[in-house]
């Protein structure tokens, strides 16, 4: 690190110098491996033969074949295949409120209970193992030879779920988004969790003495404190949603038949499988476009912390 | 804790409810140890819960060192792209937050907005122009690229983590540390870093579990089998006839191990490393 020294230059410019100083590496590698292939996947996609176009845009929103499709209407009353998009969307609609829910509503019992820490670092643990080892962990809960699910349900004389739920279309999204559940909820109770403990316990003390039942108190204390928190947990898990892509490869691979594929499968697929390269720019600049509107959210209350 | 306390139907129940949870959460855990110690057509006939039978390390043996599944080299890679992948980003990232943290200068919001914005993006949106930038750099199917673009990507969450964690930090002694002549770099190095250990320490745990469970940029960027990743290996071990779950087990378990460890040894810093990330509270 270059020391200026006293020398008459203006102490503006100087701290100028010295930031950017302090800053140049993380630049340099950030401009060349992150920014410069983001701009890179936008041009991609708005190429073709013909120049500049919307082509590959309009050719994957209305691609039909079940294992590339982003939509499929035809199918929607029945089973999937309905489409990469919609699969992310039922996942999003099922997994962000249960796993909030769930998160939220143990953070609070867990002010009960004995072995409390133990508990967290328990449901903790499914958030640090790779996301491929937690798909590999789905598909044996759910296989029918081995699996714990197929099994209870047999026993409950349920004979369609007593059997491998990863190859069925009928059941194989649905297998990904329970494990989904399993694999996140330690998120969401972890940060649930910091909430809590942030909330005075006089708050709590006071009303309990007031008479308020655990469900008052539950309701009109501790969600509205850690509302922030909540909404935080949401649009993490929302994002974690679309870009959702490890689990289902070690699971199911999108199929059967493209029953449980994905955005993020989908522009994998058009890239390595079909090399074609502007396809799979179109798909990811569509998932990023997703992703910013969600992140918008987290972004604008990071600036707010900062003027506080 | 009083005897009326603890008999209250609530405490009763919320710690029922959070111990079945929890149990239930190790359920799969268990099911994956108990198939991969047992030989594979046991554990079809029994059923892994059943804790009769013969115990042997046989799959181990058979994922780490049979050369069809090899993950002893899985091993041995995701080691050498994730210790770089976790020191280089932390050091490079603790310089760049504390510029944003100490130091006014142009473009500052401009630059930090962006660092959000890249937290939020996709891989998926990187990887296409990434394969031919090492395709001409030589770097495709080397563990060196993949260390590069793990390096860059952690940059920008690093940086927001210790900024925020920085900004928190009493400043009376570097201006003291000013006021006796020391420079910036001195102050960064001899005052800064030493205090943010405990922020470090939570970056680096979770930088080096992420690193050690990608997936995608391994998929896109290294193919030959000797080049590959622990989770690149892992997904491709099957049985020769049907899924062999001992193996396919016992491979997951080891795949897992070294995060785990990491979790278990750093949990404290870990959980506060992962509720300051998303509260902006370092």
């Amino acid at each position: 690190m270059s020391r200026v020294g006293d020398s008459p230059l203006s102490l503006k410019i100087k701290e100028h110098v010295r930031a950017y100083l302090f800053l140049l590496p993380a630049l340099a590698l950030l401009s060349v491996f992150v920014i410069y292939p983001i701009a890179g996947t936008i041009s991609i996609s708005l190429r073709s033969e013909e120049g500049f176009t919307l082509g590959n845009y309009i050719a994957v929103v209305t691609e039909r074949s079940p294992t590339k499709a982003l939509i499929i209407s035809e199918n929607l009353g029945g089973a999937p295949p309905w489409g990469a998009l919609l699969h992310n969307a039922v996942w999003i609609l099922v997994h962000v409120p249960a796993t909030t829910a769930l998160g939220l509503v143990l953070a609070y019992m867990l002010t009960h209970v004995y072995g409390r820490s133990v508990v967290k670092s328990l449901i903790f643990v499914s958030m640090v193992i790779p996301m491929v080892v937690g798909g590999l962990i789905i598909r044996f809960i759910f296989d029918g030879q081995v699996g714990v699910i197929p099994r209870l349900m047999g026993g409950l004389g349920l004979e369609d779920l007593a059997r491998t739920w990863t190859a069925y279309p009928e059941t194989s999204l649905a297998s990904l988004i329970i494990g989904s559940i399993w694999l996140w909820l330690g998120f969401s109770l972890t940060i649930h969790s910091a909430a809590v403990d942030n909330i005075p316990r006089s708050y709590i003390e006071a009303a309990r003495i007031d008479g308020a039942s655990e469900l008052q108190i539950f309701r009109y204390i501790v969600v509205p404190a850690v509302w922030p928190a909540t909404l935080t947990v949401a649009v993490m898990t929302l994002l974690w949603d679309l870009k959702i892509f490890d689990i289902v490869y070690a699971a199911t691979q999108g199929g059967p038949g493209g029953s449980s594929t994905v955005l993020a499968y989908v522009m994998w697929l058009y890239f390595a499988r079909a090399l074609d390269y502007g396809k799979a720019a179109a798909t990811a600049v569509i998932l990023t476009i997703l992703t910013l509107v969600a992140a918008a959210y987290l972004v604008r209350r990071s600036l707010g912390v900062e003027k506080r | 804790m009083r005897l009326k306390h603890v008999l209250r139907p609530a405490v009763i129940i919320s710690n029922l409810v959070a111990w079945l949870v929890a149990l239930l959460w190790l359920l799969p855990f268990v099911g994956l140890f108990m198939t991969s110690t047992r030989p594979f057509e046991e554990v079809v006939l029994q059923g892994w819960w059943s804790l009769a039978g013969n115990y042997t390390l046989a799959n181990y043996v058979e994922v780490l060192t049979d050369p069809q599944y090899d993950l002893a080299t899985g091993f041995k890679n995701s080691f050498i792209v994730a210790l770089p992948s976790t020191l280089a980003p932390l050091l490079i990232a603790a310089l760049a937050a504390y510029a944003f943290s100490r130091f006014s200068f142009t473009m500052r919001n401009l630059l930090f907005v962006t660092i959000l914005v890249i937290m939020a993006i996709p891989q998926q949106t990187m990887v296409i122009p990434l394969f031919f930038l090492l395709k001409s750099m030589g770097l495709l199917d080397q563990l060196l690229g993949v260390i590069l673009i793990h390096s860059s990507w952690g940059i920008a969450w690093i940086t927001f983590f210790m900024r925020n964690y920085f900004s928190m930090l009493p400043r009376d002694v570097e201006e003291a540390a000013r006021v006796d002549g020391a420079s910036y770099a001195t102050i960064f190095f001899r005052i800064i870093l030493p205090l943010s250990l405990p922020a470090l320490a939570a970056a680096a745990a979770i930088q080096f579990t992420w690193v050690w469970a990608d997936f995608f940029f391994a998929l896109i960027f290294l193919y030959s089998p000797e080049n590959m990743v622990i989770t690149q290996k892992v997904v491709t071990i099957k049985g020769q006839y049907q899924i062999d779950w001992g193996l396919l087990s016992a491979g997951s378990i080891l795949a897992m191990i070294p995060p785990v460890l990491v979790y278990a040894a750093l949990q404290k810093y870990y959980l506060r490393g992962m509720a300051g990330w998303v509260t902006g509270k370092g």
